[in-house]
């Protein structure tokens, strides 16, 4: 399911819309997961608090939003674009990838609470698109 | 059958309350064959679903929309016992439209998606925990006669 020339115009016009909030999406999205998926909170036992909106959520919800900013510029080539950051995901983080949907689908759900005119039937299908496609990029050295 | 707290319940009525069937009911199936277009397979008879235009104009989905969210209705009222309820449904969608069940959990989702455009920032991570639970059960329940 690659992305066609229309979704890539499609999520690129709805990033510019959201951008702004980047960094307030992150956080909503982080602190989603990390209640209705609990067991993703494994992965960060070394944070003090991992309430919704807290300091350290606030923090990496700006750093994940930052890498997605990076894959909307780099949506022509994603596998390549992300090798950093899948290397990084698979030797270091070492991140199931079965989370990275789970985090896509809180993405989503935020960007439907805070948009919910913008984010109509096809941006949904395309943004799912996108996020699927970067979830695909980031797995890609796992193994 | 899921055991569900006092709380659970307050929220998960608190959600439904929201839910206008009507204007949810012509939404539903709209946004599941936009975003998951291979479901279509199962719409042969519903006439032009081929474009999103079509799609969005299309009675016989509207209806159907209706349908699911009476059932969902129904079992946000029988919130103890609606394994029966799902027993039949489960198994007419297993034996006789023949749906792979895992197009429950897709418009789960999207129920989900069209519940978040509605409530905002009222489906709070803990609401969202609750009513996704509450629809994992559905799915489950719709799931149970595949066998």
């Amino acid at each position: 399911m690659s992305l066609s020339a229309k979704d890539k115009d499609v999520v690129k016009a709805f990033w510019a819309k959201v951008a702004p909030k980047a960094d307030d999406i992150g956080q909503d999205a982080l602190s989603r997961m990390l209640v209705v998926y609990p067991q993703t909170k494994t992965y960060f036992a070394h944070w003090k608090d991992l309430s919704p909106g807290s300091a350290p959520v606030k923090k990496h919800g700006a750093t994940v939003m930052g890498g997605v900013a990076d894959a909307v510029g780099k949506i022509d080539d994603l596998t390549a674009g992300l090798l950093d950051l899948s290397e990084l995901h698979a030797f270091t983080l070492r991140v199931d990838p079965a989370n990275f949907k789970i985090l896509a689908h809180n993405i989503l759900v935020v960007f439907a609470t805070k948009y919910p005119n913008d984010f109509t039937p096809e941006v949904h299908m395309a943004v799912d698109k996108f996020l699927a496609a970067l979830a695909r990029a980031l797995a890609e050295k796992y193994r | 059958m899921v055991k569900w707290t006092e709380e659970e319940r307050r929220i998960i009525r608190g959600v439904w309350e929201k839910v206008d069937i009507d204007e949810i009911g012509e939404q539903l199936w709209a946004r599941a064959l936009i975003v998951y277009p291979w479901i279509e397979r199962y719409f042969g008879g519903f006439g032009d679903i081929f474009t999103t235009t079509a799609i969005l104009n299309n009675p016989k989905l509207s209806a159907l929309g209706k349908v699911v969210l009476t059932a969902v209705d129904n079992t946000v009222k029988n919130m103890d016992n609606f394994k029966e309820m799902y027993d039949s449904l489960s198994r007419l969608h297993y034996e006789k439209i023949k749906v792979d069940p895992d197009n429950f959990r897709l418009l789960a989702e999207c129920i989900t998606i069209i519940i978040a455009c509605k409530l905002k920032a009222e489906l709070n991570p803990q609401v969202q925990a609750t009513w996704q639970k509450f629809l994992s059960a559905v799915v489950e329940a719709m799931s149970s006669q595949y066998k």
